[in-house]
């Protein structure tokens, strides 16, 4: 029963890539990134219940919270990167 | 079924590495390399190998990306291209690969029950696992008692890598912005002046750092350990860090407390080694450190993994707090 | 008893596997950077409400369905939060969203 949604998601994955790869904004890139961290998440979850080791879901519990991390720390510094380029534009 | 999985992830894995260093704009290249770590995690997942699927979960895709970040926030964004010798590299990566892949033809099959490394080793760790140190995780075993040495050398590399980038980048440099919150660089558009994912953001930090220490004290029943719980401890500051600013960060837990806690874990860890010579027995022996020898074993694997959470937890802080306060002084 | 437990969570997982491929598709073929987050959006609320909850049901009351209502607490809230974020990067880059005008739509 875990086969099919575990496809659903490693194809979910494959087009996020093609949205990463192909994206012609950095935002678009950034979205398919923290998209491919939710569905790792998942994935990950299903497939513990799928090999019958419930006591992984501590990895997906973990990349839940990094996945959150790394999407705030992009866009830290792209706002930062944005409000050094004013600050040179109107030196 | 498996192989299913394995080859799909694969075939992604193929992809995102081409994309990777197809593109000339590095903010691209940083992205899809916190998506090929990602894939690794996964694959090591489907491999059942759950300890280095965490590891790369949790350094690989939060505090690499941050790091990566950090350093690109310093340079320029466009790869410069390079145009000379394009045909020499190209031709000696053809011949290693070609190398490689001949060396493969001996190698057994994965997982291959008769192969060597599963009848010498394996299962004397498998078998002697229960006897002497009595937790279920065998990889914590390994990595703690059975393999001490190596973990020790480990955690020395990682306290040599902190020391390195701290005489490259300067620990000095950067000071705070002044605390009436004048003229921080970031002004009115950073992150830490929406409200939203400030509130959600401190919400989470005392789950965050909950989780590191259960993963910390975890590591003998279920995946996990040292290098873990000191990744993800540093994942909560650093989520703190960038909702507070740097400056906050580094009155929160100062630079003196970081020093201390890479020095420290690696000073735990020898004082281990030290310790059972001190009681008898020989380095890192831990079987003398009590009058049981198996508790002893327990209570060793406890505190030396303490010793590489505090390092590897300091190590990471520090490296961060490097770039981050490099970018201030701009 | 068992076997209700087992459709309902073969249903519940079916439906979120089908709302997952939706929203991966939608972030692929939908024209612009903000109706795309629309579509990815949509897999992590409904996507991974009803893929945890179909496995909850196969968890029953252990560890392992504490564990993964953390996971689903933790995914609802960090979710939308770094969607907010990131739209509002967007919107204060200068990332225009395109309106639909009468006038721009073909006949």
């Amino acid at each position: 029963m875990y086969y099919v949604v575990s496809f659903a998601i490693l194809v979910t994955m494959a087009l996020a890539l093609i949205r990463a790869v192909v994206g012609p904004s950095v935002y678009d890139r950034v979205l398919a990134v923290n998209m491919f961290g939710t569905k790792t998440t998942l994935l990950l979850s299903v497939v513990a219940f799928l090999y019958g080791r419930p006591d992984f879901l501590d990895l997906a519990l973990t990349y839940a919270m990094i996945n959150f991390i790394g999407v705030l720390a992009v866009l830290e510094f792209f706002q930062s990167r944005s409000i050094r380029r004013e600050n040179k534009q109107t030196d | 079924m498996v192989i299913l999985f394995a080859v799909f992830l694969l075939t992604l894995l193929v992809l995102t590495a081409v994309a990777i260093v197809r593109t000339d704009n590095l903010f691209v290249a940083v992205m899809l390399t916190g998506i090929f770590s990602l894939l690794m995690a996964a694959n090591f997942f489907i491999l059942d190998a759950a300890d280095v699927a965490l590891t790369e979960a949790a350094i690989g895709a939060g505090i690499t990306t941050v790091l990566f970040l950090g350093a690109l926030a310093l340079t320029a964004e466009y790869e410069k291209s390079i145009s000379t010798g394009r045909w020499l590299s190209l031709g000696v990566v053809a011949v290693t690969t070609l190398i490689l892949i001949y060396a493969t033809f001996d190698k057994p099959r994965l997982g291959d029950p008769q192969a060597p490394v599963h009848l010498h080793v394996a299962p004397w760790y498998l078998e002697q696992t229960p006897q002497l140190i009595d937790i279920p995780n065998v990889v914590t075993a390994v990595l703690g008692s059975f393999r001490g040495y190596d973990t020790l050398g480990e955690l020395n590399v990682i306290l040599t890598a902190c020391i390195g980038v701290l005489f490259i980048l300067g620990g000095r440099r950067g000071q705070y912005s002044p605390s009436d919150g004048t003229k921080s660089l970031s002004t009115i558009h950073s992150l830490r002046h929406h409200l939203i994912p400030k509130i959600v953001g401190h919400f989470l930090i005392p789950f965050i750092i909950l989780f590191g220490f259960y993963i910390q004290f975890h590591g003998e029943y279920g995946p996990g350990g040292g290098f873990q719980a000191g990744a993800i401890v540093a994942a909560g500051i650093i989520l703190y860090a960038l909702l507070e600013g740097e400056a906050q960060a580094l009155r929160a837990v100062p630079r003196s407390a970081l020093m201390g806690m890479v020095v420290g874990g690696a000073m735990l860890y020898g004082a281990v080694g030290i310790a059972g010579i001190a009681l008898g027995g020989n380095f890192l022996d831990y079987s003398v450190l009590t009058d049981n020898p198996v508790a002893g074993q327990q209570i060793g694997i406890l505190i030396i993994e303490l010793g590489v959470g505090l390092t590897v937890c300091g190590a990471l802080l520090l490296i961060f707090h490097a770039f981050a306060a490099r970018e201030e002084t701009d | 008893m068992a076997l209700v437990i087992d459709i309902l969570s073969w249903i519940l997982l079916t439906v979120g596997g089908a709302f997952i491929f939706i929203g991966g598709l939608g972030a692929l073929r939908l024209p612009n950077f903000y109706t795309r987050m629309h579509a990815a959006s949509l897999t992590d609320s409904m996507g991974s409400i009803l893929i945890l909850l179909g496995i909850m049901l196969q968890a029953g009351w252990s560890l392992a369905a504490f564990k993964l209502l953390a996971i689903l607490v933790f995914l609802l809230l960090t979710g939308p939060t770094a969607s907010y974020a990131l739209a509002n990067s967007a919107l204060l880059s200068g990332l225009k969203p395109e309106y639909f005008r009468p006038d721009n739509a073909e006949k």
